[in-house]
């Protein structure tokens, strides 16, 4: 089943509220995705860092900071809950074969404005445990689970993230994953689970390599087969696709300042003057985008 | 009498509106704040009035007898699944599976509606004022459908016997649904529809569909049509 939500802020007023805003809506899902749930929320960052999202799992906050220390400059490491987010000028090809040479630790993804957090549990603890409510932002994604082809893990959770301030939530399930995961793995791509999901998005960002956004979706209608509501965010804003059978639900609300998307219609009933805005079901195998 | 979902808990607004006196005077209820839950509505089987102020989710109205009920806002998929009599007015959109394989009273929608609407529909009359999406009247048994607006892809696919009267285009017709002559049965019985809309439309503007009846059987003559 999973539920998908999703908020992009036209302008500035709501920018403080969108945690609690996502929050709220994550929540409302969880009857949708009750096994895991993630979100991911984008902001400027004016010092020009990167961002690196990371899981620690079992390994603990202090002996990684001192190992880090030795081996990377950076200019913060933030801790919530069992995650970090390390801040550095330092360049993704520096970082990433550092980060990736530690087992113990998964990097759910980096960029200049992403932060993911996603963890297993239900929607209302995780965001709980990350206070998803005190953050702040220009646009965000986020998914509750509930697991059907892959294990409960915290890399069976999205939104997953396999390029730069990429990201991508899904309701739905893939067939034709694994025959896509090789042809990929031989262009390079890397992937840490054996989720359809992951897939999808190893596929984006392998697309985006010479397309748009857009373009990559439209052209995904045709290599992806299966079922499936997408939210594919990006540093400037986000798109959405339903597969041409449509059995995957969507709606959306879009006023003069945002644009909210949620699997069903009472997640977003808490959003401001929502009975005032346009609202309607994205059409099967159309792109909607959003961006600046 | 105004239910507010605010403050009382869904599974008690409809266990009241369940189980109303017959000779009860009181028979007009409104319910404020649906805030887009499921099953609003779901079973009633009274003649009482119910206007519903805003967006609800799923199966709004469903196996709903006798009762008329309003919705001032849009309805998630199946709105009046599987109705038995009665009345549902939407005023606003509604989602995938309107009025899915319903046996019988009356379903207006003032919007459009998305796929898979009146899906193995039995014996409803269901009038769509805008657009309907693709694979509606799917299986389709019996009743009327009627779009003022265009209707997707495969129209009436597998159709039975419902007739389907559509004012605008057909994005394409599926298996076994073909364009039918409108005689004067038809036309006197789409006027009558058209009435209870409040539509003063003429049946003349719209087309009949309906079932070649090839597929009834299994005829190897016919496997290109499945």
């Amino acid at each position: 089943m999973c539920g998908i939500v999703g908020i992009y802020l036209k302008s500035k007023k709501f920018e403080k509220s969108l945690g609690g805003m996502l929050s709220k809506m994550l929540i409302s899902m969880e009857s949708r995705g009750p096994d895991s749930a993630g979100f991911a929320i984008y902001s400027s960052d004016k010092n020009k860092n990167y961002k690196y999202s990371i899981c620690l799992n079992e390994m603990s906050f202090e002996k990684f900071k001192k190992e880090i220390k030795k081996k990377v400059k950076f200019s913060s490491v933030e801790k919530n809950s069992d995650h970090i987010v390390l801040k550095s000028i330092e360049k993704p090809n520096k970082i990433l074969p550092i980060l990736e040479s530690y087992e113990k630790i998964s990097l759910i993804g980096y960029g200049k404005s992403i932060e993911i957090f996603k963890q297993v549990g239900s929607p209302s603890n995780v965001v709980k445990k990350f206070n998803l409510d005190n953050f702040s932002g220009t646009h965000a994604i986020g998914h509750t689970r509930m697991a059907t082809e892959s294990a409960i893990t915290t890399n069976g959770s999205h939104p997953y993230s396999t390029g730069e301030d990429e990201c991508l939530v899904h309701n739905g399930s893939l067939s034709n994953h694994n025959n896509l995961r090789r042809k990929l793995k031989k262009n390079g791509s890397k992937f840490n689970s054996e989720n359809d999901t992951e897939v999808a998005a190893g596929y984006i960002s392998d697309s985006l390599k010479n397309r748009n956004l857009k373009q990559t979706l439209k052209k995904g209608l045709s290599e992806l087969d299966g079922f499936y509501t997408f939210i594919a965010g990006t540093h400037s804003g986000f798109a959405v696709l339903r597969d041409e059978i449509a059995c995957k639900p969507a709606v959306i609300a879009e006023t003069k300042d945002y644009v909210a998307i949620c699997s069903e219609f009472q997640a977003m009933a808490h959003m401001p003057n929502v009975n005032n805005a346009k609202i309607f079901e994205p059409e099967p195998g159309i792109v909607y985008s959003w961006g600046k | 009498m105004n239910l507010d979902l605010k403050k009382l808990k869904l599974r008690s607004v409809n266990e009241k509106l369940q189980s109303i006196d017959r000779k009860k005077n009181n028979r007009k209820f409104t319910i404020s704040n649906p805030e887009g839950n499921h099953a609003i509505c779901a079973g009633l089987t009274e003649n009482i009035d119910v206007t519903i102020k805003g967006h609800v989710g799923y199966y709004c109205a469903g196996m709903n007898q006798n009762a008329n009920i309003i919705v001032d806002g849009n309805v998630g998929t199946g709105v009046a699944e599987n109705m038995m009599s009665g009345k549902v007015h939407v005023k606003g959109n509604a989602s995938q599976s309107a009025g899915a394989t319903a046996h019988g009273g009356t379903l207006i929608i003032d919007g459009d509606t998305s796929s898979r609407c009146g899906i193995s529909m039995k014996g409803i009359d269901i009038i769509v004022k805008g657009s309907v999406g693709h694979m509606s009247a799917f299986m389709a048994q019996s009743g009327n459908l009627v779009v003022f607006g265009n209707a997707g892809e495969a129209l009436g696919d597998s159709l039975y016997e419902t007739n389907i009267y559509v004012k605008g285009k057909v994005k394409s017709l599926g298996a076994d649904c073909e364009e039918k002559k409108m005689d004067k049965k038809h036309k006197s019985k789409l006027k009558e529809l058209l009435k209870k809309a409040g539509s003063n439309i003429k049946p003349d503007q719209f087309k009949r569909y309906g079932s070649a009846r090839k597929l009834y059987n299994f005829n190897i003559d016919n496997v290109s049509n499945y």
